[in-house]
């Protein structure tokens, strides 16, 4: 379960990647980079991103996926 | 603007066409089927005498000075009771009709105080006038006679007097309690002459049921039932029209005034929101607009530990100016951003979200709607194309059955109740959704079918069990379906499912299953079935999918695009519509519309010479994470007390003091302006000018009763600003900010202020497509063409009650007072609600030794507060309950980070939480809380 501690967009993502969990993977994945295009800060893009890489980051292995597919955003 | 008097027809319109001929003194007229020979007459010009009827209310026949003649017809029927029948010849002037008012009306004269001269209602009374004109000179009886005129005065309203010796029994304010109001506070008790009105069992209107709404005080001929107001100010001489700052019902005003003193607010009869009736905020808690709090000078201090120093304009303004400047060379140019304000006009929010993009440089700008509709927003957009309620508030006129979700409308949405209810008392089917027993569950003349109490939090559950007996037992509307929705195959498999099914999901709702599959047939098998829903709703994690999922339930069943029915969010604050539609979420330009969208970015960015960002900005509860994590520097805060209303108070003051500027515009010093380097003095609802805009899309004009107390509007101080920061940003008035709106977002391209001052009020879209506005939305086909529909999963909040704490924790608002208080608390409605208290049931009372009155602390794990606690049956197990309108309680010192997934709107409804004992309630104040 996530708390507190677990830093904001890492927490969000996995509440985003909650909503997709019966949903074809690759589907789901999809879905969630466009949310997270859609809606979300560069900054707190760059730092899923950045986090997407790392093993142990807590996140949601369909939010790993959907961080694959987003672009680095420019200029932060 | 002289004072403006609405013709009285003396009963109300009829509907359909005007078929009927009738002919009254010698003049004829076509009248719908139905309407009364008194209304045919003053649609004809000709004013009929009459003291108990008023077009208000249904006719009552009781005074008979309203008598005529009929061809034909024996004796002279009362033509207030009388309907118009095809050919009927009338005639309303004789000599004998004279002499039968004279009497009548003599009889009413001697028993009524000779005191006009001096009575407050002097020259604004009916039964004066009425006197007049019957031609009444004397009084044949005396004034010895057995009368009332020592009857005393009820003055235990705050806002108006009962002065029992001026009635005269004609039972107008008993019929717009029980008619418009729908309270039925009042009785006419006794018989013949000692007919007297009482409110509740006889007590005073405050012991009674009596919400103080004041239809009683308009309904009133004389000056029995009065404004308080008026009689100390006296009478008002001229009227501005404008709109109620509260809530979303956006009911129209009256503004009366003694010179520059506003004496009442009287509702406007005209008002398309409200049609002439108001709840206690808007009627009478508008004394805060002069109250001695008010800050009207700018403040300025370097640190917050500093005290305030008072500063002329141009130096606050330069100062912030010059500091956001400053920030963004340090820290870049996201580090700063503004929070735009649903209780400020559309002009003042425009103003804002284009400082931040167009000065600023950035997309840093949400709005304190995201804290409570934003999943609206998100939901409605997805679903049908655009983020707002379906219908116009007539529109319930129609419905056969209405299911409230999540939603107080007696407490927060008072006079769109009153209409609910009134289509309630004509037979329509009601089913609540809420884990309280609202007032609407059972009130007089009231019930609902079905209650689905629900635990918080389980929303999705419940909808998709709904929409799971909507498909497994053929109530699809198929042909609504194939014609005008996408998505439906996929979704039908998904909702089919048994994991949906009511008995699946009764263990985590709640609800019993069969009562969940009786309210779904009830709401699919009618002709015409709407939602009404809230916060209820909007404020889970599963906020926008529970929207998405009323939006399913209401296209499965047709329910869409005419009149009665549709999906219809209630509105917390007065603008929360406008503030969204004008641009201030963080990825969305004015009009809903994306900004990476190149096509719409280069309107803009022609119009105000600035390259705007495609990237979307920060979310307000981002933008408290970026302050903590150092990214994130200033913040412009508009008449918002976040500190106050935003969850988890504690995460939100150590972000706002970790930030290097913060400028607060609002009325009062707040709990943020605690955190404030920067005071702009705001305005009040009496002194903007420009629009707001309702829960049903309505552009009402808020007209300024008074100049700027501050000397400045607060658009102008945000120009300025933008100004101080390099960009040219100027307008002349609030009307050019508005023209802009119209020419930049196709959506208002109709709207204008000339067009408003015509009109009355549009509901957008309003444009060469619809130049009147768009009342019922989706009617032929969904703003994104097809609707869609949208799998909805169940996922439970990750706020749970535990063995530490076991209760749920849900939070509203009531009746008399209004969001943080900041306003109501400095009115007379403090009568009503001196302090936030704790609801909780009997049964969780009990277990922890609590009783009624008794201070208690109330701890989540993130914070702990106290306040007294309020034994009550309306709570179900478990949940406990309380508002967030007094600061000293912080109610959101307990409630916790989860938000919506969707929108990062916070879960305010949902804190798991647990109650202990602190102080016992001395003796004495148990039975004045019992009732
Ligand atoms: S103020 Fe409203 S609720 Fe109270 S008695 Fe009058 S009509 Fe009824
Ligand atoms: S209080 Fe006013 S409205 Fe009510 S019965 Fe008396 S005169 Fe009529
Ligand atoms: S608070 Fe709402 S219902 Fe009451 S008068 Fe104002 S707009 Fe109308
Ligand atoms: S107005 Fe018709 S009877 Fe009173």
């Amino acid at each position: 379960m996530t708390s507190t501690h677990t830093p904001p967009h890492i927490r969000l993502a996995n509440e985003i990647a909650a909503q997709f969990q019966q949903r074809d993977p690759a589907a789901a994945s999809r879905e969630i980079a466009d949310h997270i295009r859609t809606f979300w800060d560069p900054r707190m893009r760059s730092k899923l991103i950045a986090d997407a890489g790392r093993t142990g980051s807590g996140l949601d292995p369909l939010a790993v996926a959907a961080a694959a597919l987003l672009p680095r955003p420019t200029g932060t | 603007m002289s004072l403006i008097k609405e013709q009285d027809y003396g009963t109300p319109a009829r509907p359909g066409e005007a078929t009927v001929s009738v002919e009254i003194d010698g003049k004829t007229v076509l009248v719908p089927e139905g309407t009364s020979v008194m209304r045919a007459a003053a649609e004809a010009g000709i004013d009929i005498p009459k003291l108990c009827a008023t077009d208000s209310l249904e006719p009552f026949g009781s005074c008979r000075l309203c008598l005529v003649d009929i061809d034909g017809r024996k004796g002279s029927p009362a033509s207030c009771t009388t309907p118009c029948t095809p050919g009927m010849k009338v005639r309303t002037q004789t000599p004998k009709l004279a002499e039968l008012r004279r009497g009548v009306m003599e009889l009413y004269i001697s028993d009524h105080p000779l005191d006009c001269l001096t009575c407050p209602t002097n020259g604004d009374c009916e039964l004066q006038d009425m006197a007049g004109v019957v031609g009444l000179r004397e009084v044949r009886y005396g004034f010895d006679g057995e009368n009332h005129l020592d009857l005393p005065t009820d003055s235990s309203n705050p806002y108006f007097d009962y002065d029992a010796s001026k009635c005269i029994a004609c039972s107008r304010c008993v019929r717009a309690c029980d008619e418009v109001q729908g309270t039925f506070a009042l009785t006419l008790e006794g018989r013949g002459f000692a007919t007297k009105i009482a409110a509740g069992a006889g007590g005073s209107f405050m012991e009674s049921d009596c919400v103080s709404c004041g239809a009683c005080v308009q309904a009133c001929p004389t000056a029995t039932l009065q404004e308080r107001s008026v009689v100390e100010l006296g009478m008002p001489t001229r009227s501005v029209l404008t709109t109620c700052a509260y809530c979303g019902v956006g009911c129209s005003f009256k503004a009366e005034l003694r010179g520059d003193e506003v004496v009442r607010m009287v509702p406007y009869k005209d008002g398309k929101a409200n049609e002439g009736h108001s709840c206690v905020k808007g009627r009478f808690a508008f004394g805060y607009a002069s109250h001695p709090d008010r800050q009207l000078k700018p403040l300025m201090r370097e640190r917050i530990t500093d005290p305030w120093r008072e500063v002329e304009w141009a130096e606050a303004v330069d100062y912030v100016g010059r500091r956001m400047l400053e920030i963004q060379a340090h820290h870049g140019g996201g580090a700063i951003g503004g929070i735009t304000s649903s209780r400020c006009t559309n002009e003042e929010v425009y103003a804002v979200q284009k400082m931040v993009r167009a000065a600023f440089g950035n997309n840093n700008v949400d709005t304190c709607a995201r804290v409570c509709h934003s999943p609206t927003g998100y939901g409605l957009k997805q679903t049908y194309g655009t983020s707002a309620g379906t219908q116009d508030f007539k529109s319930v006129e129609k419905a056969d059955v209405i299911l409230v979700i999540g939603a107080n409308p007696t407490d927060a949405h008072p006079v769109f109740a009153s209409r609910i209810k009134r289509r309630l008392r004509q037979g329509a089917k009601l089913i609540v959704a809420d884990p309280r027993k609202i007032d609407l569950v059972r009130s007089p003349h009231i019930e609902a079918q079905h209650h689905l109490r629900l635990m918080p939090g389980t929303n999705v559950a419940l909808i998709n069990a709904m929409a799971h007996v909507v498909v497994t037992e053929g109530l699809v509307d198929r042909e609504f379906v194939a014609e005008r929705c996408e998505d439906f195959a996929e979704w039908e498999r998904f909702i089919a499912g048994p994991e949906h099914s009511p008995e699946a999901v009764e263990e985590i709702t709640g609800v019993p299953a069969a009562e969940v599959r009786a309210a779904t047939r009830l709401y699919a098998g009618a002709r015409n079935a709407t939602i009404m829903y809230g916060l209820g709703v909007t404020e889970h994690s599963q906020g926008s999918t529970m929207v998405m999922g009323m939006a399913n339930l209401a296209m499965a069943t047709g329910n869409i695009g005419r009149e009665g029915v549709g999906v219809n969010p209630l509105r917390g604050q007065n603008n929360v519509q406008g503030s969204c539609d004008m641009g201030s979420f963080p990825h969305e330009l004015p009009g809903y519309r994306h900004v990476s969208d190149d096509a719409v970015r280069s309107v803009f960015e022609t119009l105000w010479g600035r390259t705007l960002q495609s990237e979307p900005g920060l979310r307000i509860p981002n933008m408290f994470d970026a302050a903590i994590d150092g990214s994130f520097r200033a913040l412009f805060v508009q008449g918002e007390d976040i500190v106050q209303s935003d969850p988890n108070t504690k995460h939100v003051t150590a972000a706002l003091s970790a930030m290097d500027l913060v400028v607060v515009q609002d009325l009062f010093l707040n709990e943020t302006s605690k955190y404030a380097h920067v005071f702009l003095p705001g305005t009040s609802f009496l002194e903007k000018d420009g629009t707001f805009t309702n829960a049903e899309r309505r552009i009402n004009r808020v007209r300024p009763v008074m100049a700027p107390k501050t000397g400045k509007h607060e658009w102008q101080i945000v120009c300025e600003i933008a100004q101080a920061m390099g960009y040219p940003m100027k307008y002349d008035n609030s009307a050019q900010i508005m023209d802009e709106i119209a020419m930049t977002t196709p959506t208002f391209s109709g709207v204008s202020f000339a067009k408003l001052d015509q009109v009355g009020s549009v509901q957008w879209p309003c444009n060469d497509n619809a130049p009147e506005g768009t009342p019922i939305m989706h009617i032929n086909e969904f703003v994104r063409g097809k609707g869609r529909f949208v799998e909805t999963v169940y996922v439970p909040t990750q706020e749970r009650s535990t063995r530490k704490f076991p209760l749920i924790l849900t939070t509203g608002r009531i009746l008399s007072q209004y969001n943080v208080g900041a306003q109501t608390r400095r009115t007379g409605n403090t009568a009503w609600h001196p302090e936030d208290l704790l609801e909780m049931h009997p049964h969780d009372a009990e277990v922890r030794g609590v009783r009624d009155g008794d201070t208690v602390s109330l701890v989540s794990r993130v914070g702990e507060t106290s306040l007294r606690v309020k034994i009550d049956d309306r709570m179900p197990v478990g949940v406990v309950y309380t508002t967030f309108h007094h600061p000293v309680t912080g109610a959101n010192v307990v409630t916790t980070e989860h938000s919506d997934w969707a929108t990062n709107c916070p879960e305010y409804k949902v804190t798991a939480v647990e109650v202990a004992l602190k102080n016992p309630a001395p003796a004495q104040t148990v039975p004045a809380m019992a009732e």
